[in-house]
């Protein structure tokens, strides 16, 4: 563990019981009180993560909303200043570099929050976009990030800020101050419930995680991250999404704008892949049967014989829907069927197929 | 948590008690089951069946990973813990009384003599 990198609050982590595991380079907690009942304490009430692992990017000067735009799939020109956006960033091959959040602090300034694991890929990637109006810089190294979520996150944190909290939109980010520490805090989440991130300048990142603490927020680690994300249908790098697949077959072309008039990196690639249509689609399964489905796992179209037509990138057992859920690619001809069979542990087990999320809140 | 002092334990971290008449029941230690964290489905052998010890003989599922289980012994499985069925989270709450898992009619009572008291597994594990 000695060589890991640790975020700001870890000996925090460590004496409220969490325990420590290998993530993207980082000694992370994978669960404190335990997996399930942090999932419900997020789903029912508050959890908090620390995800200082996460990077962040900023693009300063006149140029830089064209800059970030010539990057990303989506179309990050149509945000107002204070506006975040959930996009793809792509290679020339239309293979997903990353998926990450853009938000548009100001006329001359953009922030792009990065996964841990692809944090220096990205940088060297953005960087050839520095140019004499615009600067790329990796200021990581300064920022805590804390992610407070559930439906009672803005009750909790409403008495600590110094602003109306409901006037803070969904995917908008503002600047603040708990206390004395000037934060910036964001609508935004990775849970599928309503929730904030905030960024905090390291050194003060502890005395706001005692504080949330102290308010009744209860700590979560990266092991039900993983299970509300996807309930949630929310992707994770390095397993459903890599530079060997691109947001067509993805299911990003929510966020792949390519009608727009930019020459953003990859969009020649990925016309291409719309034209021809993509080999393989990404579905969601949930099980019909007992087990638990786990990545790498194979999925057939029928419950004997036959090639495989598919693979699990995602699975686990769902605390909310109290059943296993999984995501993985599976060849068009299999892709709109309602039914596959995945193998598990040499049994094929029956498992529906959805294209929408297992897991949505009531608002 | 010390291990009960009335158990044999494996290096895969089952656990064995043996019962007045030639049967051992088999289950997961606390240390397993605490590794594992929130157990999710449990899956148990055929009632008769046969197992050679070192056999697999069975599954526990966790949130977060997936478990063999090994019969320590050789024998016949003679009853196994129905009620993990419905409740596999009993692993957790209770892993050396209701969380059981099989038991086993022995063939050999010798092959007990391989495993280790609770001193040893504590040692074990740290």
């Amino acid at each position: 563990m000695s060589e890991l990198k640790k975020v700001p609050l870890h000996d925090r982590m460590v004496a409220a019981g969490g325990r420590m595991v290998e993530f993207a380079g980082y000694s992370m907690p994978v669960q404190f009180a335990g997996i399930k009942e942090e999932h419900h304490a997020v789903r029912n009430g508050v959890g908090l993560f620390d995800v200082s692992h996460m990077g962040e990017v900023f693009f300063k000067g006149p140029g830089a909303i064209d800059a970030v735009d010539r990057l990303m799939t989506n179309d990050p020109k149509k945000l107002q200043n204070s506006q975040a956006m959930y996009t793809a960033m792509c290679n020339e091959s239309g293979g997903i570099i990353d998926d990450l959040v853009v938000y548009r602090l100001a006329d001359d300034e953009v922030m792009v929050c990065v996964n841990a694991s692809r944090r220096e890929a990205d940088f060297a990637h953005m960087k050839q976009m520095q140019s004499s109006d615009v600067e790329v810089i990796d200021r990581s190294d300064e920022f805590a990030q804390l992610a407070l979520q559930g439906p009672k996150s803005e009750s909790l944190l409403a008495g600590l800020v110094d602003f109306e909290l409901g006037e803070l939109g969904f995917f908008h980010i503002r600047n603040a101050k708990i206390g004395s520490v000037s934060v910036m805090i964001s609508r935004t989440g990775y849970t599928g419930e309503d929730g904030f991130e905030i960024y905090i300048p390291r050194d003060h990142a502890g005395q706001i995680w005692d504080a949330l603490i102290e308010k009744g927020a209860s700590p979560c680690g990266l092991g039900c991250r993983d299970t509300l994300r996807l309930e949630a249908r929310m992707l994770l790098y390095g397993q459903d999404i890599s530079e060997s697949t691109n947001p067509i077959e993805a299911g990003l072309a929510w966020v792949t704008k390519l009608e727009r008039d930019t020459a953003f990196i990859g969009k020649p690639a990925l016309l291409r892949l719309q034209e021809e249509g993509p080999r393989r689609r990404l579905r969601g399964f949930v099980l019909q049967e007992r087990g638990v489905i786990r990545p790498g796992y194979l999925v057939y179209e029928h419950a004997e014989g036959g090639d495989p037509m598919g693979e699990i990138t995602s699975g686990t057992f769902s605390p909310t829907l109290e059943q296993s859920i999984g995501l993985g690619y599976v060849d068009v001809a299999c892709a709109d069927l309602s039914e596959l069979y995945i193998d598990i542990r040499g049994r094929r087990s029956r498992a529906l197929v959805t294209r929408k999320p297992f897991y949505k809140r009531s608002k | 948590m010390r291990p009960p002092e009335n158990l044999k334990y494996t290096k895969e971290h089952e656990w064995v008690r043996i019962e007045a008449d030639g049967v051992v029941t088999v289950g997961i230690t606390h240390f397993a089951q605490d590794a594992l964290g929130d157990v999710v489905y449990a899956e148990t052998p055929k009632v008769g069946a046969h197992f050679a010890a070192g056999a697999e003989i069975g599954v526990v599922e966790s949130v977060k990973a997936v478990s063999d289980i090994y019969t320590p012994v050789t024998g016949e499985v003679v009853e196994v813990n129905v009620s993990l069925d419905d409740a596999p989270e009993t692993i957790n709450e209770s892993p050396y009384e209701d969380g059981w898992f099989v038991k086993i009619k022995l063939d050999n009572t010798s092959e007990l003599d391989g495993l280790m008291d609770a001193e040893a597994y504590m040692e074990f594990c740290s």
